[in-house]
């Protein structure tokens, strides 16, 4: 067998030299300033940003949920559908994935815009305008539509290994449906909910295109906030590294936190 | 009965509907002959036509797929053989492993991103290489964040199978190498294809991480997008994704076809 093990070499330098070395370099630049010396003035600095830190949280917070709230009945439709259906539904799903997602948010802004479709269909009726683009809610929306596919899609594989047995079983137990939702379904759809939280909701607290492009100037986030660090007009990779590493832990805690209530193998985390 | 189904289709419905509007919205502006992105002022073929003379986004389409096609063929061959190696070490060599290479994956695209972009900058500041920003780092990057979910995909199927299948090909006299060309390989060949269109996928869509390691003389469509939104977005662009949809939309399908048919044989 040792032959097979150290096929393995290649990935494990290939690693190294491009996972391990870079998230190095993240602490050192995030401890160091612009020449070298250790300092802890860069973390320091970033409590000057507690405001877009918290923002950026709250609006991954609220579309992570609004994303269960559509996602869940939506996946146990589908799950309790027939096969063939199933498929379509699934297809159905996906395709949108396959537009580039700068295209579609590029085209919210279209949708969303005070001369844009929806407002002159509410003029229409006499309703409006309104402003909804720039705004905390676009920003939000723009969330919930490009991730919405990533809690579907675990709570859909999730729910489909519920086998409607249990649910009949309780049924003829005498449960009412409310009883069978939070004794039954519920629990055994945690495991998918879960994953589809941090499916939504690590690439929603990171973004920075959907608060740009919907969110106006004014709804800045934490990836803008990193963003302008090393490619905008802020220039200071070492303030951006400080930020990076703070995000990076704040989102390893949160993963060891849900996977408390997860004990599922963690093969099946990315399917 | 009858009320419970109207509301699940409903339900179905209203969703959908959320999903395919701004999608609607972009195969329809591609047939307007007005380039402002309000005004509908009548039908045209024009922006197809103007798609394939229109040299930037010709070429960062076809950087786009050049990137997508190395960086798939490097990441299934390190990832599989990577795969191969993990499934034969022990517990915890194993467990700290698949634990680093978790990371790409949890990580927020950004930070990810950003670390390489750190990488190459130091290596060619401090280390004074000669590394320019674009197509080789771009590959390197996109390599990285595809291998893992080759071996993701590879290390389930290479689990299930059965050992004694190997030790039976070196019994029949196969030293190990023959024997996994000849069977383990074949064996996880659904995962690595699974792997490899995952990461090819992955690739042909990333922006952020691509958007920190490039540079001016090297762009993906993605990136090209990005620089046009914040100008003005030519209605081409609209005309390549519609195309791009139907094409996409056409494999699903006829894929799936294909599935139901060959799965309707078994059972006879």
């Amino acid at each position: 067998m040792k032959i097979s093990r150290s096929t393995a070499m290649p990935y494990i330098i290939w690693m190294i030299i491009f996972t391990v070395i870079p998230l190095i370099l993240v602490t050192y630049f995030a401890f160091t300033d612009g020449n070298g010396t250790f300092t802890m003035a860069n973390i320091s600095e970033v409590k000057d940003y507690v405001a877009v830190i918290f923002r950026s949280i709250w609006l991954a917070f609220v579309a992570t949920v609004i994303c269960l709230i559509i996602a869940y009945p939506l996946a146990y439709v589908v799950s309790r559908a027939s096969e063939k259906k199933q498929k379509t539904y699934l297809l159905l799903v996906m395709l949108p994935m396959w537009m580039n997602f700068l295209l579609r948010t590029y085209a919210w802004m279209t949708l969303l815009e005070n001369t844009g479709i929806i407002n002159r269909l509410l003029v229409m009726i006499g309703i409006g305008p309104f402003a909804m683009i720039n705004t905390q809610g676009a920003v939000v929306l723009g969330m919930v539509y490009n991730y919405l596919p990533f809690m579907i899609l675990p709570l859909y594989s999730n729910m489909t290994k519920i086998e409607n047995r249990l649910i009949e079983a309780a049924q003829d137990l005498g449960a009412p449906s409310r009883k069978v939702f939070s004794e039954v379904v519920w629990p055994l759809s945690l495991p998918g909910v879960m994953t589809g939280i941090t499916m939504v909701f690590v690439p929603a607290v990171s973004t920075f295109i959907i608060s740009r492009m919907l969110g106006g100037g004014s709804n800045m986030m934490i990836g803008d906030l990193i963003e302008l660090q090393f490619l905008g007009n802020a220039y200071n990779p070492n303030l951006g590294a400080a930020i990076s590493l703070g995000l990076m832990i704040f989102i390893l805690l949160c993963m060891s936190m849900l996977n408390q209530f997860n004990e599922e193998d963690k093969e099946g985390m990315i399917i | 009965m009858k009320r419970h189904r109207l509301i699940k289709n409903s339900w179905v419905g209203a969703v959908m509907a959320f999903l395919y509007a701004p999608i609607v919205v972009l195969i329809v502006y591609s047939f307007n002959s007005s380039k402002s992105r309000a005004l509908w002022t009548g039908f045209t073929l024009d922006w197809y036509k103007k798609l394939f003379t229109n040299e930037v986004i010709l070429s960062s389409l076809m950087n786009t797929l050049i990137i997508a096609l190395i960086s798939t063929v490097f990441a299934t061959i390190i990832g599989t053989l990577a795969a191969i190696g993990i499934n034969a070490m022990r517990k915890w060599t194993q467990a700290l492993i698949l634990n680093i290479t978790y990371m790409p994956i949890i990580n927020p695209e950004i930070v990810t991103g950003v670390s390489l972009m750190l990488l190459f900058v130091f290596v060619r500041d401090r280390m004074g290489v000669p590394l320019e920003m674009g197509f080789v780092t771009m590959i390197l990057a996109h390599i990285t964040f595809s291998i893992p979910y080759v071996i993701l995909n590879v290390l389930p199927k290479l689990r299930q199978m059965d050992k004694n299948i190997y030790d039976a090909a070196l019994d029949l006299g196969c030293n190990p190498a023959m024997a996994y060309i000849k069977v383990v390989i074949p064996e996880a060949m659904p995962g690595i294809i699974s792997g490899a269109l995952m990461a090819f996928t992955f690739s042909l869509d990333d922006f952020i991480i691509s958007y920190f390691v490039s540079g001016p003389n090297f762009t993906t469509l993605p990136i090209t997008i990005y620089a046009m939104t914040r100008k003005k977005v030519s209605p081409e662009i609209n005309a390549l994704s519609t195309l791009l949809f139907l094409i996409v939309l056409v494999a699903l399908v006829a894929y799936n076809v294909v599935d139901s048919r060959r799965e309707n044989n078994k059972e006879y």
